[in-house]
């Protein structure tokens, strides 16, 4: 669709003309984000260079009553950022500038382009760092991690973003500025700050985030334990958790996923394993000797085959590499992946990944399993290929499948990488009608005219109509033998 | 487990409610009922809706129903070696999980793990017309939906009745330690300066009567260190005096005058009012006791804002008032949740 030429000499006169894109060839880089599977050409790209431009633009497609979609890096693995027909993509990747580090208040204020990792470089000077570090933060950018609430290895021990940010400025829909949440931490009034995380772009535009710094561990440790059952590995899991120790990382990768992982990066992982644990310590010099002790002995009474601690930082780092690069690892095993992101209680891990083998058999396509295991967020990666005719259909009913069985057992069709346009059918199972109809109603609070990120992240009612006419098989809801809870 | 479910009778009460217009009081122990505006309407008690509903160490999650006494889900999570991460004020022996959700107090640990918000997984609510609600869930990680149960948290009850919350709970430290450092005020704040760039195992600070109360959680190693450099000397009853920081009974609280509670940046200076004040949370929470109404000034001079936590009457203004644009919104999810303003009205705000 051609941009409309008033808009277009609006955006161009408030941004100036090299900040916007119209021309098709130009436009085509922003098609999608990290879920390639949907794309989009926009029709208009917005690349605002400071907070009082973001909010003209705002302003401008108010006027002209069309759809806004934020985009930070374009690494959203949810197609959060597709672009909308019709709309303006607002990409925030200019404002990219560390404003503040103050370690006094151990507080970091930057602009919403500003990558994740930029700021615990800008906070290892003072002894601090950022927490969340989702497997992107080269290049994601915080006002992602905010409209996501990204994850990332670390969330056993140090949370998820919704728990290391402190403010926002927000833009509204018609360009206004409200501030949520406090530098301080408290708030009078009601708390908007966790609704505002995670709300896919879909509330505000974040033009500044105020986030927190922890300080740099005195002492990290990585053990890795090959296990020759699925089952021992994930029972090891919990006994680590039960036993009072809170490890900054506890990661787990099955017999596929860590064979490819090792073939891509030469970590040095046992070949022979059926499941490989990654566990990191992180804290002061004496409690992580004592957590070590602890978690070595009870990995092998819960009868691993080896167990390892890093020697030197070398070591670790090598041994990460191969769980960092697992996702692209998998990848080279078949033309397509496609990652799924269900969370469950931990007690199911055993049962729920013996299931997802069979489901995976069923379905004719292969499944590696590479995920963060401390906190139960699961990452199966179906393989199969796009080039075969309906082989992408079966990939995405597989992993719809994989989702109702983490809703089935008590957990969540998203842990870090959120619905976006990808799992607006499964949010139809998790939540009933009063809930979406609530879900809804805090949109219209936020942005009445529905101009933020329209159709992602909460599924309309008819269109939950449909998706349970299409799952429901014989009258009977998908894994019905399973016990509801 | 055990205990009661009464979501039916609970709803039926507020669908009667809503039809006849009557406001609601929500009591759970009725153990916080001076913090807030005065409530007018009739008294729903939650404390019958009770039960731990499941809790598995292995999970680091408790979810119980609302009316669970307090110190019964503490006592569950202390015989696994467990406990709740923001230390919560009980304000009484009656005290139940739903209120302290309610009204989103975090005590002396705070410093440590962050507000009790952080730790909410999940909830189910009824909200003001009768509708029973679920959000989030009993997992770490949930990015489903918009997480409309942190939110719920700290709300006093104007947004929904909770029935069960899903609470995200921490393994007790192997040992603790309290160290108490001779300081005036500004000596203290600056101490607590030091300390902040540091990484060190500190879980709670309270400055009072010439003191600075410093708690270090960790091994008994790792405790002979922070000792050898932190210096000062070892609080016997430590688990005494922080309890009676985090419950009031301290001295300092039983001044007959108003309390006040600001929170303001953590390094600002001592703040010009008269009298000392009990220093927590590294320097971001001070309490007063203090019959005036400068505070509010004062607070936001500093960089923060003043609640009257306690108060000797009726008070119009007891919780600093949002921005403008941030009470429409306010006003908004108010709508969504208690169309018909029945549940706590007034509590929060006059007008919410």
């Amino acid at each position: 669709m051609r941009p409309d030429s008033t808009l277009l000499r609006e955006l161009r006169a408030a941004l100036g003309p090299e900040a916007v894109l119209s021309s098709p060839e130009s436009c085509v880089a922003f098609e999608c984000d990290a879920l390639t599977a949907h794309r989009r050409t926009p029709d208009l790209v917005a690349l605002p260079g400071s907070t009082a431009e973001v909010q003209s633009a705002l302003r401008i497609a108010a006027v002209h009553r069309v759809p806004v979609v934020a985009r930070g890096a374009g690494t959203g693995l949810s197609g959060g950022a597709l672009p909308v027909e019709g709309g303006i993509l607002l990409v925030l990747s200019r404002l990219n500038r560390i404003l503040e580090v103050d370690a006094r208040r151990r507080l970091a204020r930057v602009q919403p382009g500003a990558t994740n990792l930029s700021i615990s470089e800008a906070a290892a000077p003072h002894g601090l760092f950022y927490a969340p570090d989702p497997s992107s933060q080269v290049a994601c950018t915080i006002g992602g991690n905010v409209a996501e609430n990204s994850g990332g290895v670390h969330c056993l021990k140090y949370g998820l973003t919704v728990h290391n940010l402190l403010e926002l400025v927000v833009a509204t829909w018609d360009g206004e500025l409200v501030t949520i949440g406090s530098a301080l931490g408290e708030v009078p009034g009601l708390s908007l700050l966790p609704l505002l995380t995670g709300s896919e772009g879909m509330l505000g535009v974040v033009v500044e985030a105020t986030v927190r710094l922890v300080p740099l561990p005195e002492r990290v440790d990585l053990v890795m334990a090959a296990f020759d059952d699925v089952a021992r590995a994930a029972d090891a899991v919990g006994r680590i958790v039960a036993s009072g120790i809170v490890p900054a990382g506890l990661e787990m990768m099955d017999g596929p996923a860590l064979r490819a992982a090792e073939a891509f990066a030469h970590c040095g992982y046992p070949l022979t394993a059926t499941a490989l644990l990654l566990c990191e310590l992180d804290g002061l010099d004496h409690d992580v000797q004592a957590e070590l002790d602890e978690v070595t002995s009870l990995l092998e009474r819960c009868g691993a085959t080896s167990v390892r601690v890093a020697r030197d930082a070398a070591e670790r780092s090598r041994m990460w590499s191969g769980r960092k690069s697992a996702f692209p690892a998998v990848g080279r095993l078949a033309p397509d992946y496609y990652c799924m992101d269900g969370t469950i209680p931990r007690r199911h891990l055993a049962t729920v990944l013996a299931r997802i083998g069979e489901m995976s058999r069923e379905a004719g396509l292969p499944v590696a399993n590479v995920f963060h295991a401390g906190d139960g967020n699961l990452h199966p990666l179906i393989l199969f290929d796009a080039g075969r005719p309906g082989e992408l259909e079966r990939a995405e009913r597989l992993g719809a499948d994989i989702l109702e069985l983490c809703v089935a057992v008590g957990g969540t069709v998203t842990g870090e990488h959120g619905v976006g346009v990808e799992k607006l059918g499964p949010m139809c199972t998790q939540f009933g009608p009063a809930e979406l109809e609530v879900f809804h109603a805090i949109k219209r609070a936020f942005d009445p005219e529905g101009r933020l990120n329209p159709g992602k992240a909460v599924p309309t009612l008819a269109r939950c109509a449909d998706y349970g006419a299409m799952r429901v098989h014989g009258g009977k809801l998908p894994h019905s033998h399973l016990p509801r809870f | 487990m055990s205990g009661h479910d009464a979501t039916a009778e609970l709803t039926d009460r507020v669908r009667e409610a809503t039809g006849r217009g009557t406001a609601l009081r929500i009591a759970g122990g009725d153990t916080k009922r001076f913090l807030g505006r005065d409530v007018p309407g009739e008294v729903l008690g939650t404390s019958g809706h009770a039960g731990i509903v499941s809790y598995d160490p292995a999970e680091l999650v408790v979810t119980a129903r609302a009316g669970t006494p307090l110190r019964e889900v503490e006592a569950a999570l202390a015989a696994r070696g467990q406990r709740l991460p923001f230390e919560p004020p009980s304000f009484g022996e009656a005290a139940t999980i739903g209120g302290t959700v309610a009204c989103g107090l975090a005590g002396p640990a705070r410093v440590a793990f962050g507000p009790l918000r952080d730790h909410v997984l999940g909830m189910r609510v009824l909200t003001g017309d009768g509708r029973v609600l679920r959000f989030g869930g009993e997992v770490m990680k949930n990015v489903a939906g918009y997480d409309v149960a942190r939110t719920m948290a700290g709300a006093f009850g104007t947004l929904g009745i909770l029935l069960e919350v899903s609470i995200k709970v921490l393994p007790c430290p192997r040992s603790s330690r309290t160290l108490s450092l001779v300081r005036d005020q500004s000596e203290a704040l600056a101490e607590l300066g030091r300390l902040a760039g540091r990484a060190m195992p500190l879980t709670a600070s309270c400055w009072t009567g010439g003191a600075l109360a410093l708690r270090f959680e960790g091994t008994e190693r790792t405790l002979d260190e922070v000792q050898r450099r932190v210096g000062g000397t070892l609080l016997e009853d430590g688990a005494d005096f922080w309890r009676s920081v985090r419950e009031h009974t301290h001295p300092f609280f039983a001044a007959r005058l108003p309390l006040w509670r600001l929170h303001v940046p953590a390094a600002a200076p001592a703040l010009p009012l008269r009298g000392e004040p009990v220093i927590e949370w590294n320097g971001l929470q001070r309490w007063y006791a203090l019959d005036t109404t400068t505070v509010h000034d004062v607070a936001s001079a500093a960089g923060g804002h003043a609640t009257l936590f306690r108060r000797a009457g009726p008070a119009d203004a007891v919780f600093p008032r949002p921005a403008e644009p941030l009470m429409r919104l306010h006003a908004s999810l108010k709508k969504i949740f208690d169309p018909a303003g029945i549940l706590n009205p007034g509590r929060l705000y006059p007008d919410l």
